[in-house]
């Protein structure tokens, strides 16, 4: 599927990437005829005598020290370029592809740790091709490079770089596989503390009412402690094998001086070559240090492929069917027999109804009867585990899913708003298509204009997440108007009119009527579905009543105890 | 305002030095570390500057002389001398990592203290996306400010400091030679300082707008497929993405400039000290050990001279990070226990109300008056029914009484103390607050309810959740009261949720019951059955119920219908009921509108 090939994304980018590593090749080769230069710097102008070529020699110097400044400016920023591309084309795939799992995927796994997918996760990818990636080639490029030029000047005294390097190659390897699992270790541990911080924060209201705020510090300690430990255990580790990187940089030179020193002696070596050798063998330093850096890099990286390859790997339980049914779909739903079961649990059990295009179902049962499961099931945000469920005349599943959901407007049962403007929240997912016009049109039918119209920036005000700017009623109507703005031939109302006071619901109910197509209705008040042309009473997921309002209040069961309960005193009250 | 997700943040501009000082000040208490780490470096730094003199005395006396021995001791010597290093090295990485470790736990455990006190006014102008931000990344990045301290800055300078010592000490001349081009990378790098350092800051706050975003789309996910929005929230997303790679472009445009600019200064320096040099060596005033040596300290001037600059990069962009955090902990708890706040004692919950005034947000551009000059009066026990349109101040009421929001004038009293004068802790103790959010923590059913009396029985949650009808689901649940629920209560409907959150109030116990709409969401017949749960808690309680059902009113002492002026009626449902022209009976009647002309 998505799932990211470093080869592939690899083969996209070779152009650039070319490009950085020939301005690599330039600096470096640069930086190798450096030390050649100061070598006969030593040996012909000094030893020699031979002080003619000393400008030459010099100016030599300088078009090296400038091809490396330009070499190496392009090269960081090309691949600072590629490594930021890259990373985001894995940011947006994963985010698309996040997009399409179905909802119950997102009931089993945290908010925090997908947003550190997206973010955390996809920065690492970046890094191979950014920074980490250069780092890479370059000591790969460099060390070459250093060890040709010193094979040349002495086959023999170069063996012992050689050595050296394979040795500390061996020992990066080595600690990179320990590193792996204690960087697990501490991810796993920091999604553990953002999760107990995204949860306090969501639920502030909750935290704050029972006064829980010291119990959630002792809770919130509690896991940063472990992080804590977590990245301390991590350190322990680093720093057992870590050392010895700096140190063999740092004696190496050092080394190279004393055996050179002891050929320069025997006569078998020249001052300036021996100048030039401990100069490459400086240039050994800096990539013998960064070896253990990058060891620890690509433990990161490691941990993050894996991680967002999983995500990758989990695939949409609902997606569209090969030959899917493209186009327009009109407006009649009919269940067939439907049952749906999540795990063992049977939610609903052979479900039979059939609304026409433009009429009317209500239903109603009591919480947990799976009313909401229906709706769910309409708008194929689950599948059906029996019969079939039928949106224009066709299997939902035979559909495209698009085109589906665009057939439905839906109101649900919790308000979700983006921190967004009113506008945008209104018109969410249609914000090409629909007019301000039409926003204030429908605010209106749904009893939110007289609120937004007296709010400083009216339409463009930006409303907090989840809407907590807002009392309850308010976001409730905002999220009616984006229902109400839409043509799409089905309304569906998730018991959605709960936080609204008596007069409002009424008004609503008004406009109800006014708006054209299907309408599906979830209440638990009479008064929402009183003129419904089927009325479907839910109990334990199976239909245990139906009719029109006057029919099932003359069967006189549950239809007719709710009624009761909730008008019958008052009516005799009111007359 | 701006803080939408796909807004920028505002800035609010500390004075660096302040921030670097305030930084300064986690330091204390950790002398004994800081000082050894201190001990460890000098030892590690005073070593890397000898090799080169192990280095030039090979070369300069024991080669020519031809003295294989003398090499030898020497290169036995050089390697004690590394181990030594290493040690150092290894003592300074471990208690490095144990300072930065320990300072940024510290940090954080106070940042998240601290946003515990503060009042719903902090929490409802920023999306949770960005509050978590500041709590995990941003300081994250204050670890990388102390840790490259004392990688890189405070060697880098030490290491500066001992090469122009020895350079000095060795050759003047050729020591000012090689420092000659230090103005002019100055100035270069200042240059581009001043320009990445604003695209830094701007890099940060795209990157946070991201996040916020993903947050939002994942909490939303089910409206955003109902919807079929993806396509748009993709744009959106994608949009998002795009400024933050762009604004990371122009960054490094300028940026990448760094390492080459100092490149071609070393290089430049190289140049002069190889032009001179020559020049002193046929004058005899140099020998060649200590040109070469002088090429080696030219590498090690430049490479922490680069690093430091790098360092500087960093910490510019990681203090933002700091001002970050340190505006949330400079951000007032709005609503505070006063210096002299005694403890309530157990009340009997008799509330009233005294001229109170309450504004928004006051003196920001949403300031808005919600209350003028309230008052009331409740006895302790008494149910009292609050009604109106939405957005009247209903919930406000309520929140005034647990204090989530202090008033402006007037007075709030519970059983005679004012709010305001009490703790805390012990008001919202005795009260129980139920709202719509009826938010669920992961964890198991038993964890949840346990979360209003933290030390109650398995019996004591059984026996509330009974009260509440909530008993009979939990037990048909896989593992009972032990059955783990998800992140916000995934895979429970919102009515059992909601009879959790009841069980969790009922646990306890308290004086006074606030139910904000918190029965909308169940069905009638649940309700009832709740009802009666509620109904035998309540006895002998104080209890506010905001509620637009009848059936949930009607059992009401007394109704207060609340508009925008005000209480506007208050009295028994039978007395407002009768009142024509009143403002209940028209509510009243609207609900009955849709049933009255076929049914009567």
């Amino acid at each position: 599927m998505n799932k990211i090939r470093l080869g592939k994304i690899g083969r996209k980018y070779i152009g650039p990437l070319i490009f950085a590593v020939g301005c690599m090749v330039v600096a470096t080769i640069c930086d190798a005829i450096g030390p050649q230069l100061t070598a006969r710097i030593f040996d012909d102008v000094i030893k020699g005598g031979n002080t003619a070529i000393l400008p030459t020699l010099l100016i030599g110097l300088c078009i090296t020290g400038v091809g490396r400044a330009f070499g190496g400016y392009f090269k960081e920023y090309t691949f600072d370029i590629v490594g930021c591309s890259v990373g985001s084309k894995v940011r947006k795939d994963l985010f698309n592809h996040i997009q399409t799992l179905s909802l119950d995927y997102f009931d089993k796994t945290n908010t925090g740790e997908l947003m550190a997918r997206v973010k955390d996760d996809a920065d690492r990818i970046w890094d191979i091709f950014g920074m980490t990636g250069m780092l890479t080639i370059e000591i790969v490029l460099r060390m070459g490079m250093v060890l040709y030029c010193m094979f040349s000047m002495n086959a023999r005294l170069a063996l012992i770089p050689l050595g050296v390097m394979l040795v500390m190659g061996a020992l990066a390897v080595y600690m990179e596989k320990r590193l792996d699992k204690a960087y697990d270790d501490i991810s796993e541990r920091n999604a553990e503390l953002t999760t107990v911080a995204e949860e306090n924060l969501s639920g502030v209201r909750t935290v704050k009412a029972f006064t829980a705020e010291d119990y959630e510090i002792d809770k919130f300690r509690k896991k940063n402690e472990e992080y804590y430990n977590a990245k301390m255990k991590y350190t322990k580790i680093e720093n057992r094998i870590y050392p010895y990187f700096p140190f063999v940089a740092k004696l190496f030179p050092v080394f190279m001086a004393v055996i050179g020193g002891v050929s320069v002696a025997k006569g078998t070596m020249t001052v300036g070559y021996l100048a030039a050798f401990i100069a490459y063998s400086m240039d050994f330093v800096w990539p013998m240090e960064v070896f253990g850096e990058l060891a620890n890099e690509y433990s990161m990286i490691a941990a993050s492929y894996k991680k967002i390859n999983k995500i990758f790997a989990e695939e949409a339980r609902i997606k569209n069917a090969e030959n899917a049914v493209e186009g327009p779909v009109a407006g009649s739903v009919e269940f067939d027999h439907v049952g749906f079961t999540v795990g063992e649990k049977e939610i609903l059990k052979d479900i039979t109804f059939k609304v026409e295009e433009g009429k009317t179902l209500g239903i109603m049962g009591e919480t947990g009867s799976g009313k909401s499961s229906i709706v769910n099931l309409i708008g194929r945000l689950f599948d059906a585990t029996e019969g079939t469920v039928k949106v224009g005349g066709v299997d939902v599943k035979e559909l495209n899913l698009t085109d589906l959901r665009k057939a439905i407007k839906y109101v649900s049962q919790e308000t979700f708003l983006f921190s967004d403007s009113v506008k945008d929240n209104v018109r969410m997912g249609e914000r090409k298509n629909i007019e301000e016009d039409a926003v204030v049109e429908a605010s209106k039918l749904a009893c939110a204009d007289e609120f937004v119209s007296k709010m400083e920036n009216k339409y463009d005000t930006i409303i907090g997440e989840r809407g907590v700017g807002l009392s309850g009623g308010q976001k409730q109507r905002i999220s009616i108007a984006r229902a109400f703005v839409r043509n799409n031939p089905i309304l569906i109302m998730d018991d959605s009119t709960s936080a609204l006071d008596m007069e409002t619901e009424r008004d609503i109910h008004h406009a109800l009527k006014m708006i054209k197509g299907t309408k599906i209705i979830i209440a638990h008040r009479i008064s929402a579905v009183r003129y419904a042309d089927e009325i479907i009473v839910l109990k334990d997921g199976k239909i245990a009543e139906r009719g029109t309002h006057e029919e099932l209040l003359a069967y006189g069961g549950l239809y007719k105890e709710t009624y009761d309960s909730q008008y019958g005193q008052n009516l005799m009250e009111v007359v | 305002m701006a803080n939408a997700t796909r807004h920028d943040e505002n800035d609010i501009k500390m004075n660096k030095r302040e921030v670097v000082v305030r930084l300064l000040k986690y330091l204390k208490g950790h002398v004994l570390e800081i000082v050894l780490t201190l001990l460890a470096m000098g030892g590690a730094v005073t070593i890397s500057l000898i090799n080169p003199l192990i280095m030039e005395k090979a070369v300069d006396e024991y080669i020519p002389n031809k003295d294989i021995n003398g090499l030898l001791k020497l290169a036995a010597f050089a390697v004690v001398l590394n181990v030594v290093f290493m040690l150092l090295n290894k003592a300074r990485t471990y208690l490095m990592a144990l300072l930065s470790n320990k300072i940024v736990r510290d940090i954080r455990n106070e940042i998240y203290e601290h946003i515990q006190t503060l009042a719903f006014t902090f929490f409802d102008s920023r999306p949770t996306g960005k509050i978590l931000a500041r709590i995990t990344g941003d300081v994250n990045s204050l670890q990388q400010v102390f840790s490259s301290a004392v990688t890189t800055f405070i060697p880098g300078i030490a290491t500066i400091i001992g090469v122009l010592f020895i350079m000095m000490s060795k050759n003047v001349v050729l020591g000012l030679l090689c420092m000659s081009t230090v103005p002019v990378m100055i100035l270069a790098l200042l240059a581009i300082e001043k320009y990445s350092t604003k695209m830094w800051a701007l890099f940060r706050k795209k990157s946070s707008n991201m996040n916020a975003y993903v947050h939002e789309d994942i909490s939303g996910m089910s409206i955003v497929q109902s919807f079929a929005a993806e396509e748009e929230t993709s744009k959106t997303f994608d949009e998002l993405v795009n400024e933050h790679q762009e604004v990371f472009r122009k960054a490094v445009r300028v940026n990448d400039f760094f390492g080459p600019s100092c490149d071609l200064c070393w290089a430049v320096s190289v140049v002069l000290l190889y032009w001179f040099g020559v020049k002193l060596l046929n004058k005899d005033m140099v020998s060649m050990g200590v040109l070469i040596a002088f090429g080696t300290y030219v590498g090690m001037f430049w490479e922490p001279v680069m690093n430091i600059a790098s360092f500087y990069r960093n910490m510019i962009t990681n203090l933002s990070a700091a001002e970050r955090i340190f505006e949330v902990l400079d951000t007032p708890a709005d609503v505070k226990d006063k210096v002299d706040a005694v403890e309530l004692p157990p009340i009997e919950g008799n509330v009233e109300f005294k001229n109170v005034f309450f504004t928004y947000d006051v003196g920001t551009p949403d300031e808005t008056r919600v209350l003028t000059d309230v008052s009331f009066k409740v006895n302790k026990g008494e149910r009292i029914a609050l009604v109106g349109p939405t957005g009247a101040g209903k919930t406000t009421i309520i929140n005034l009484l647990s204090r989530f929001y202090d008033i402006q004038e007037g007075n709030v009293l519970v059983d005679g103390y004012d709010v305001r004068d009490v703790t805390i802790k012990s008001l919202r103790q005795q009260m129980g607050v139920m709202t719509q959010e009826n938010f669920i923590f992961e964890g198991t059913v038993a964890d949840n309810i346990r979360y209003g009396k933290r030390d109650a029985t398995q019996e004591e949650i059984e026996e509330a959740a009974k009260a509440v009808n909530a008993h009979d689901f939990i037990m048909k649940m896989e593992k009972g009261y032990d059955t783990m629920l998800m992140e916000r209560g995934a895979g429970l409907s919102i009515g059992q949720r909601q009879l959790i959150a009841f069980a969790r109030t009922m646990v306890s116990k308290p004086k006074i019951l606030i139910l904000d709409e918190a029965t909308s969401s169940i069905d009638t017949k649940t309700e009832l059955m709740v009802q009666k749960g509620i109904d035998g808690l309540l006895k002998g309680r104080t209890s506010f119920v905001i509620a637009h059902r009848l059936s949930t009113i009607q059992n009401a002492d007394r109704i207060f219908v609340v508009d925008n002026e005000g209480i506007v009626e208050s009295g028994s449902p039978s007395e407002l009921i009768r009142k024509k022209d009143g403002a209940y009976r028209k509510l009243y009647m609207a609900q009955f509108e849709e049933i009255k002309p076929k049914a009567v």
